[in-house]
């Protein structure tokens, strides 16, 4: 009897191991693993035996294949002699473009409404609601289509010759701007532009420096202004104003010359700020509502102005609240940017994954490369607000 | 907002992962579920797109037709998918469709390396230009500088980017992916000219507020033989697709038509009686039964008929036949014999 009892109690400490969380925990997690890679070990597998069987090219070759077509906004050279690769950073830099303009644009505007949201002017307010509430309710891409046939319609066709100051020709082909041309002499100028910013950087450390140890304050910025403006320009003057400019010209069918800025491009970025900026909005107001009256309270007791209390203590702590959603916006600007496609505005979608897609008709290449692409902009993105948003949850005390 | 470029990639990965081995039977495949795949264009007038009663018209969707009354008696069991240029290809190739009748250009790369199998040629097209008549030009070099719309994944904007270059000149794309935006900006202004298969240019200036206004120019700059295709690596589904295009054309210059084809089954002329099946086993070698050219004549007419309906005098848009009539009229289409 005894003796049986201990056979079983010994048997079950042998598979003690069996019971214990942590190891069981692991169990399952390496059978996961092992289940998951295996899962994807046989997606691959099945993918490239079926992509073989059907004589599908596969690999990265064509990357350094010609790619034949002509793209009509390249900020890197590039020619229809130039290689499928050569498509990816045009690509590419047409899409970071969009994103860059669109992010510093929304995030103006959408502050700007974002106070107008909690303005004390009835009219402000109702207005900065109104345009929230219209513009985020209706779909992006519909957006987009309309601002861009409203361009077309609206502006003037390049015959029409119509011209802003300084030779800026607008047309329904785009806005022409002049270009500057490269003269001798503009690189001392630009020197001693660079050296003048240094200057105010400068200026701006000592002024804080000073303030702290003697509590003067300092114009700093009148300082500043003046050491970057006053010796580029002495050095323009000095000689002889060393800058010309190519004004566009009025050709057969459009006008030659000069930088041009698309009207796909104005569409696209017009569509993207002011649908972003209604979000951002939202966001700024919301994380303004969120700071305690009392702090504002306590600010006015301590004597302070309405734009002192809203710079040095109410935006500061709202920024804590606004810094993660706002990154989330900047992420949905740069994806939705690939809506670009329906209005001809050759981003990374458009001409990578679609023109490049369906010439060489490698889906899965071309997909994986642009969607490798997206995750790896989306992070640094993501990286970049992390860091500012530890800077400014440092301001606490 | 959802992403498009995501859903697109899983699509295209999962549908390529999903294909599995079965591409050696379309046949029962489409036999089983009752019903052909067809893929086709979104909207081109004369060759695929929905009449006022939403029924699909046009050239390339009376292929399709055909092809179902070959194989199920009944022009009706087909399922149009309709495909932009860009998703054509990828479509057919994780097998949404069972085949792609939608104004495709054969090209060789197409051929070898993507996975497709052309059977034949229903159309003998070129790329053409569509300009303002205001504009004045007579000729295609005469663009030089000019902005050019067109539509994206098309052979069209090679053929122009060489054509432009290789003559020093230059002009400047506006590429869209849906013909719908390519032709409203060049509506609007946004552009000097339109291009694309001289058919397609036909068929969109009809829908044009003032079709006077605008002028094809009569020059073509390339060879455009738009054909349907289907999957490598299944010959049976590939020969019974590309006889169901040669018969059709052979029904044509034999001159059995959807109205006299009844009769014809009484005809003495052996060629019409192993065309419709009265002699010979023709049937067996693609899956099918011997009637199988009768059916598609019953169905949707000889190619002729389907041309002269949809593209030719009897469509709003009157194209000339021209290279598309019958090798013995003077056309380019000649279909090897059913013996």
């Amino acid at each position: 009897m005894t003796s049986a009892r201990t056979k079983f109690a010994r048997s079950l400490m042998r598979l003690d191991w069996l019971y214990d969380p942590k190891t069981r925990g692991l169990i399952f997690q390496v059978a996961l693993l092992v289940g998951v890679a295996a899962l994807f070990i046989e997606i691959a597998l099945n993918t490239a035996a079926n992509l073989r069987a059907q004589n599908i090219a596969t690999g990265f070759g064509f990357l350094g294949r010609p790619a034949g077509f002509d793209i009509s906004q390249t900020l890197i050279p590039y020619s229809s002699t130039s290689t499928y690769g050569s498509v990816f950073w045009v690509g590419l830099t047409n899409t970071l473009l969009v994103a860059a303009i669109g992010i510093v644009l929304a995030t103006i505007l959408g502050f700007i409404i974002g106070l107008g949201r909690l303005s004390s002017n009835w009219l402000v307010q109702k207005l900065a609601t109104v345009y929230v509430e219209i513009v985020r309710n209706v779909p992006l891409l519909l957006q987009l289509l309309a601002w861009y046939f409203t361009l077309l319609i609206s502006l003037p066709a390049p015959q029409a010759n119509y011209r802003l100051p300084l030779g800026i020709g607008v047309t329904d082909r785009g806005i022409y701007l002049p270009a500057p041309l490269w003269q001798p002499g503009l690189g001392a100028v630009i020197v001693a532009l660079l050296a003048g910013i240094a200057g105010a950087v400068a200026i701006s450390v000592w002024a804080k420096r000073k303030r702290l140890a003697t509590g003067e304050q300092v114009p700093a910025i009148w300082y500043g202004l003046a050491a970057v403006i006053v010796p580029a320009l002495l050095m323009f003057f000095a000689l002889g104003m060393p800058l010309a400019f190519e004004v566009p010209t009025l050709g057969r069918y459009n006008l030659d010359g000069g930088m041009v800025l698309l009207p796909e491009l104005m569409a696209l970025l017009l569509g993207l700020t002011l649908y972003t900026a209604a979000f951002i909005a939202e966001i700024v107001r919301s994380g303004i509502e969120a700071v305690p009256r009392g702090q504002k309270e306590a600010a006015a007791a301590l004597g302070l102005r309405p734009w002192q209390i809203q710079r040095l203590v109410v935006i500061p702590q709202a920024m804590r609240v606004v810094i993660p959603p706002l990154t989330n916006q900047y992420l949905n600007l740069t994806k939705n940017s690939s809506l670009a496609v329906a209005i001809g505005y050759p981003d990374l979608v458009s001409v990578f994954a679609g023109t490049v897609l369906n010439q060489t008709n490698q889906a899965v290449e071309v997909i994986l490369i642009t969607m490798g692409v997206y995750l790896g902009i989306s992070l640094l993105t993501a990286l970049g607000m992390n860091w500012f948003n530890a800077r400014m949850a440092l301001v606490e005390r | 907002m959802r992403h498009p470029t995501s859903i697109l990639a899983l699509a295209a990965v999962a549908m390529i992962a999903a294909a599995a081995s079965s591409s050696a039977a379309t046949l029962a495949e489409v036999k089983e579920r009752g019903e052909l795949r067809c893929g086709v264009n979104i909207g081109l007038a004369g060759f695929s797109a929905p009449d006022d009663k939403g029924a699909w018209q046009g050239l390339d969707v009376d292929f399709c037709r055909a092809v179902a009354s070959a194989i199920f008696k009944d022009p009706a069991k087909v399922r149009f998918v309709p495909l932009s240029a860009k998703e054509r290809f990828t479509a057919l190739q994780s097998g949404e469709i069972d085949l792609l009748s939608r104004n495709t250009t054969w090209t060789m790369s197409r051929d070898t390396e993507q996975g497709l199998a052309f059977v034949g040629i229903t159309y003998y097209d070129g790329q053409g230009f569509l300009v303002r008549k205001s504009l004045g030009i007579k000729t295609v070099t005469e663009l030089a500088g000019a902005s050019i719309c067109m539509q994206t994944g098309t052979t069209n904007e090679l053929n122009v980017a060489d054509y432009f270059r290789t003559r020093g000149l230059t002009y400047n794309p506006v590429v869209f992916e849906k013909n719908e935006e390519a032709i409203s900006a060049y509506n609007l202004g946004r552009c000097d000219a339109y291009t694309t298969d001289s058919s397609g240019l036909y068929a969109q200036r009809i829908k044009f507020a003032d079709p006077d206004a605008n002028v094809v120019l009569p020059e073509v700059i390339s060879k455009e033989p738009l054909g349907p295709a289907v999957r490598q690596g299944d010959s049976q589904w590939e020969n019974l697709v590309q006889w169901t295009l040669f018969a059709w054309l052979n029904a044509e210059g034999l001159g059995v038509t959807q109205e006299n084809v009844d009769q014809m089954l009484g005809s003495a002329n052996p060629e019409i009686r192993r065309l419709l099946g009265a002699e010979g086993e023709f049937g067996r070698g693609i899956g099918l039964d011997n009637d199988w050219a009768y059916q598609i004549i019953k169905g949707v007419g000889n190619y002729g008929q389907s041309f002269e309906r949809n593209l030719g005098k009897g469509s709003r848009l009157g194209i000339e036949r021209g290279y598309n009539r019958l090798w013995k009229d003077g056309g380019l289409h000649y279909a090897p014999p059913i013996r």
